[in-house]
């Protein structure tokens, strides 16, 4: 099948000659949840603009269910929702005519019972003849949420949905986004909070100065890019690490009581069976032994700062 | 053509003037009444007739025309500007409407306001004084057109203003001298000669002259000369939009 959003070298220059897009290649498959992680400036806003139609590109294509974003923009948009990362909203407009004037501006008849049922899955339904400015942040989060979602578009884009959301409302959101997936409603999301894009996404893409640095699946990235650490809990205190073991990318614990070693789990030898045989020659009697993996987050700053070396 | 899309931005244009009705229909009212007292009263019961009109029939056509100039410029302009402002026309620039589509739905709610209370101000004139209108249909005509160029001329300054002060601009500094100096309250046959040619440099004064025709078949310019401006000032307006819509000038970056 075809993938629902397909980006080729897709670039924008602004006028003052900065290149924003420096050619992008992405390919989305429908019903997945892609995160798109990068620094601030990065390019994420400038993307998601182009491809909903907010700013035009200076060269390349995009395709969403097959039509093209320029010459076939009526439908290509029809199939975009868009959840910026700023909260949009006219302050004096009631939150029920909110979602009806979206749905009505992507050129969909009005359906009650679907704009209630939005207001209603956002706990929004009590507040639907209030006007937007007696909402809290987090309500506003959601009228806009829902408005994306009003023309029943098939693609999701969310700009840092939860920037600036306190803890339970982030929880909602993400139960949110699970339950859109389940409905087969693809999205693409930006993020700066990396847990979440490594509890929700399938796939991460990490860009950085307008160029996507890779794609990968979330697992995979963490396992083909993740570091992991070794513990080595010991019986009795060591006052160092002792020559046997020298030259061994090792830690010891100031209590004395755990060694760590960090591997690549990219490496073709981790080096982990011959730490070991050297501990058994040592003579260093074990007590315990744990593997961590390294998050996202951590992934995330070894590329960013690999790519700007 | 996306109709509902049309009809989404004209409804919801008309939404904001519905939840201010009062302050939309009442202080018109009151203006138009404290233009009565003040010309009409105090100051229209010392001039006799003018051009064959009681004094307070014949500014009724350049008060109306005053009103729906300014109305229909600050809607447009305020109509496209807030949203710029609030950041919410992120949803219009990523919705399947074309530009032509955007203008309709901007302009048409603007011209509707404006058309509304320019009846209600013929309403209210009504009340205190006597109004024969000579030509309905030329009337309807004129004040449409007019509803629409400077709805137009309103929703550029829109895109064009970066603040509320210049939104405030063009209005204040160009078109209230432009429209009272147009002959709202008087014919430019009470001008000395210079003056009277100079006025014929006002555009405004072509709008003016061919609505008051409507109404009392007295006119300072010949009519289709009126028409004929109004036309040409469409056609400039349409133009100017046409040319940022393809640019995407303050609208798209």
């Amino acid at each position: 099948m075809a993938p629902i959003l397909q980006v080729k070298d897709l670039r924008k220059t602004y006028e003052g000659g900065f290149e924003a897009l420096k050619g992008i290649n992405l390919d989305i498959e429908e019903g997945e949840i892609l995160a798109l992680l990068g620094p601030n400036g990065a390019g994420k806003t400038t993307l998601i603009s182009t491809l909903c139609g907010i700013t035009q590109p200076t060269s390349g294509t995009a395709t969403v269910a097959g039509f093209d974003i320029r010459t076939d923009y009526r439908r290509a948009r029809e199939q975009i929702g868009l959840v910026p990362q700023e909260i949009h909203l006219e302050p004096f407009s009631y939150v029920g005519a909110n979602l009806h004037f979206s749905r009505g501006l992507f050129g969909k008849p009005r359906n009650d019972a679907l704009v209630d049922g939005l207001l209603k899955r956002f706990s929004l339904y009590d507040k639907r003849r209030n006007r937007v400015r007696e909402l809290s942040g987090g309500m506003k989060r959601r009228v806009l949420i829902g408005k994306a979602l009003a023309h029943e578009p098939k693609v999701l884009f969310l700009d840092e949905p939860t920037a600036g959301v306190d803890v339970a409302l982030r929880k909602d959101m993400w139960d949110a986004v699970a339950e859109l997936k389940k409905e087969g409603v693809t999205i693409i999301l930006t993020t700066h909070y990396i847990e979440e894009a490594e509890a929700m996404a399938d796939r991460v893409a990490v860009i950085r100065k307008g160029e996507i640095l890779m794609v990968e699946q979330t697992s995979e990235l963490m396992q083909r890019l993740g570091r992991k650490v070794l513990t080595i809990e010991l019986r009795e205190p060591l006052a160092g690490i002792p020559p046997a073991l020298g030259g061994l990318d090792l830690e010891l614990a100031p209590d004395g009581l755990s060694l760590s070693y960090s591997y690549d789990t990219r490496a073709e030898r981790t080096g982990i069976a011959g730490l070991m045989a050297r501990v058994q020659e040592a003579g260093i009697v074990l007590k315990d032994i744990s593997t961590t993996e390294s998050t996202l987050e951590e992934i995330f700053v070894d590329l960013v700062s690999e790519g700007a070396q | 053509m996306n109709l509902l899309a049309i009809r989404a931005i004209y409804m919801n244009e008309m939404s904001r003037f519905f939840r201010t009705i009062l302050q939309s229909f009442v202080s018109p009212i009151i203006s138009t009444s404290l233009y009565f007292v003040v010309f009409g009263a105090a100051i229209g019961s010392r001039i006799d007739q003018v051009e064959g009109v009681s004094y307070g029939a014949f500014i009724v056509p350049g008060l109306v025309m005053l009103s729906v100039i300014m109305q229909s410029i600050s809607n447009a302009s305020f109509g496209i500007y807030f949203p710029k402002f609030t950041g919410t026309f992120f949803e219009v620039l990523s919705a399947p409407v074309n530009f032509l589509e955007v203008l309709l739905g901007f302009v048409g709610a603007a011209a509707t306001k404006a058309l509304f209370i320019g009846l209600v101000i013929l309403g209210t004139a009504s009340i205190f004084v006597h109004i024969s209108i000579a030509h309905p249909f030329a009337m309807v005509a004129f004040l449409l057109l007019t509803c629409l160029a400077f709805a137009l001329l309103g929703f550029i300054i829109g895109i064009w203003a970066k603040n509320f002060e210049q939104l405030q601009l063009v209005p204040l500094l160009v078109v209230t001298p432009l429209v009272f100096l147009g002959g709202s309250f008087y014919s430019t046959s009470m001008l000395p000669p210079f003056w009277q040619t100079v006025t014929l440099c006002n555009p405004v004064l072509y709008l003016i002259s061919g609505f008051r025709w409507a109404f009392f078949e007295t006119a300072d310019v010949p009519v289709g000369i009126s028409l004929l401006a109004i036309f040409l000032f469409l056609c400039i307006c349409i133009g100017v939009i046409w040319r940022i819509f393809q640019t995407g000038w303050r609208l798209r970056d």
